[in-house]
């Protein structure tokens, strides 16, 4: 157990190495710095001085510490486009972002665990083929267009949803939220669906295939043989062990949720941190690129070793360190 | 030979004839979507011919600068394709190559290999494609931007995609490398690179094929989403990922033709090659299941 936990931990420290590598590389080669924030007709002299002043003459190593400091304590540059620091944008777009995949999430799971297990029960019946058939079709349907098609179908054709932004929201404390007041849930409806969607494929194709598994496992068998009654053998014995891929899976998918909510907020203009992301690759504004590389990898490693921790918990296996 | 099930039969055939299609445009479609001087602002957004208001010109009607809309999707699937093919084949080369050299050579080479593989796929390949794209515009000029955006493309989607060659290469190399023939060819002192090219290789090839046909269906999408979030192919050479983000700003006006239909064409491509690759993986190497 400790041994994988360390393993884990070294290459959790070694992907943030490297991430933090690439942030410092884009700040400082990405154009010059310099040049970017000092006034057009700035002398060479003057140029040299705010280099001085900024700390890009010093030898890089140092001004990779420096940096990393810089980030270990939050100041994450100021923004060249709206020229306000990017600790507080990044804040500022945070709870609209994971307010949309917390509920993607929920949604996902909420949908996908049933199907899955309906469709594993039942493989032959119709409603498990048809759930195949569309489950294909959703993995083969790319998030913009089911957001494109949500939205000419229930905002600009049926007109019941609003197809951009959050509502109204309310503040509590430095979090806003959309999820009190009713303008704010219904403009989440469509863009939370639309980011589910693909998750809810890939949660129900992967409980299908391992209740499958599960289910044609000895100790069901004999469980069946012993003439236990069925919801008991489906639902307590085989389903516990089906949904152990599971976490691992929907630790992933958080992130991936992340990165897709990227698409998700340009199609459907909400205000979080990928739509922020867009506009900064859009218009090169470097340091809100890579402080959101910064967050979305560190956001990462955290998940990766929640998920990891967790399946140690739950698999007494591991915890010997048999591997 | 197990019988090729209809359904399979059927994506696969639809398949190739969308990519035949999309390879023919510049002598199949209609008219030259490049060519300015070919179209006319007059005839922008006009509906498809089989709705009132169309004009039998233009069958799937027309974009918001007046181009024949099918010949757009055509040329845009030339590109899509074009584009996601190179992605993959470019993946494949890195992929295969630095996985036949991690599994035979082991050690060091291959710890660093397979740990740069790990990192990279720790993040998922949107925001990686996103992020190397957005910095290679960043570093090339503007004016030079246009003409780079499909190697920019294929690159930003092939640095994540060789991780899965590589892996699964270097797992069936390192099985390989234990075999007698192997032994026998190095013991008769055959050089490492023929090894791997003319013994090695051959034997990895099926799985190699399986996972570039996943692969496609993959970096198509993915090349759509970054035309479609403007960081990929631009309005002047649209790909079906630019024709959508084009007709998105549309779709509010109710002028639904120009997202409905390269939407329309890039799921049914995307589907048709997944069936196929599904198929392909079950019936040729099941072990490759994990990887979807």
């Amino acid at each position: 157990m400790t041994g994988v936990l360390l393993n884990r931990l070294a290459q959790a420290l070694l992907v943030m190495a490297a991430v933090t590598a690439i942030a410092f590389a884009m700040f400082r080669y990405v154009g010059d710095p310099v040049l970017i924030m000092s006034r057009e007709d700035a002398t060479p002299a003057e140029r040299e001085e705010l280099r001085a002043a900024l700390g890009l003459d010093a030898p890089i190593v140092v001004q990779y510490a420096k940096f990393v400091g810089r980030v270990a304590v939050g100041d994450l540059g100021i923004s060249y486009r709206n020229q306000r620091p990017v600790a507080k944008l990044l804040a500022e777009r945070l709870p609209a972002t994971l307010e949309l995949v917390a509920v993607a999430m929920a949604i996902a799971l909420g949908l996908g665990i049933p199907l899955g297990v309906l469709s594993a029960l039942h493989p032959k019946a119709w409603y498990a083929q048809a759930i195949q058939a569309v489950s294909l079709l959703g993995i083969s349907m790319p998030t913009f267009v089911t957001g494109i098609g949500l939205i000419m179908l229930f905002a600009v054709g049926l007109r019941w949803l609003p197809s951009f932004g959050r509502g109204e929201t309310v503040a509590l404390g430095w979090w806003t939220t959309g999820l009190l007041t009713p303008s704010g849930l219904r403009s989440l409806i469509l863009p939370a669906v639309t980011l589910a969607l693909f998750s809810i494929t890939l949660i129900m194709r992967l409980v299908r295939a391992e209740m499958r598994d599960v289910l044609a496992s000895d100790y069901i068998r004999f469980a069946r043989a012993r003439g236990l009654p069925r919801p008991y053998i489906h639902f307590t014995l085989a389903l516990r062990n089906a949904l152990m891929p599971v976490i691992t899976v929907t630790g992933l998918q958080v992130g991936s949720l992340i990165a897709f909510a990227i698409v998700t907020e340009t199609v459907f203009q909400w205000p979080g941190m990928g739509l922020l992301f867009i506009q900064a690759v859009s218009f090169v504004d470097i340091p809100v690129m890579s402080a959101y590389l910064l967050f979305v990898g560190f956001l990462f490693v955290a998940i990766n070793m929640t998920v990891d921790v967790l399946y140690a918990i739950v698999d007494p296996r591991l915890r010997s360190g048999a591997r | 030979m197990t019988r090729i099930p209809k359904s399979v039969a059927i994506a696969g055939a639809i398949a190739v004839a969308l990519i035949a299609t999309a390879l023919l445009a510049p002598w199949v479609a209609p008219a030259d979507p490049t060519d300015i001087a070919s179209y006319n602002l007059i005839d922008s957004e006009l509906p498809p011919s089989f709705v009132a208001g169309g004009e039998a010109r233009y069958f799937l009607g027309t974009d918001n600068q007046g181009r024949d809309l099918l010949s757009a999707i055509l040329y845009g699937a030339r590109v899509s394709i074009l584009i996601g093919g190179g992605a993959v084949a470019l993946a494949a080369l890195l992929g295969v190559t630095l996985g036949l050299v991690a599994g035979y050579f082991g050690g060091w080479l291959d710890a660093v290999i397979m740990r740069v593989g790990d990192v990279i796929l720790s993040l998922p390949t949107i925001l990686l494609a996103l992020l190397v794209s957005g910095l290679a515009r960043a570093l090339i000029p503007n004016a030079a931007s246009a003409s780079w955006a499909p190697f920019i493309l294929i690159g930003a989607i092939a640095i994540h995609e060789w991780v899965q060659y590589a892996r699964t290469v270097r797992a069936a190399t390192m099985v390989e490398v234990q075999r007698e023939y192997v032994r026998a060819a190095k013991v008769i002192g055959l050089p490492p690179l023929r090894i791997l090219g003319r013994h090695i290789l051959p034997n990895v090839m099926s799985s190699v094929l399986v996972i570039a046909t996943i692969n496609l269906a993959g970096a198509i999408l993915t090349e759509a989403t970054l035309s479609f979030l403007g960081v990929g192919m631009p309005p002047t050479y649209p790909s079906l990922g630019t024709l959508i983000r084009i007709g998105n700003e549309f779709v509010f006006s109710g002028i639904w033709w120009i997202a409905f239909f390269p939407a329309l064409t890039l799921v049914i491509g995307v589907l048709a090659v997944n069936i196929v690759g599904d198929w392909l993986r079950d019936r040729f190497n099941p072990k490759l299941r994990s990887l979807a």
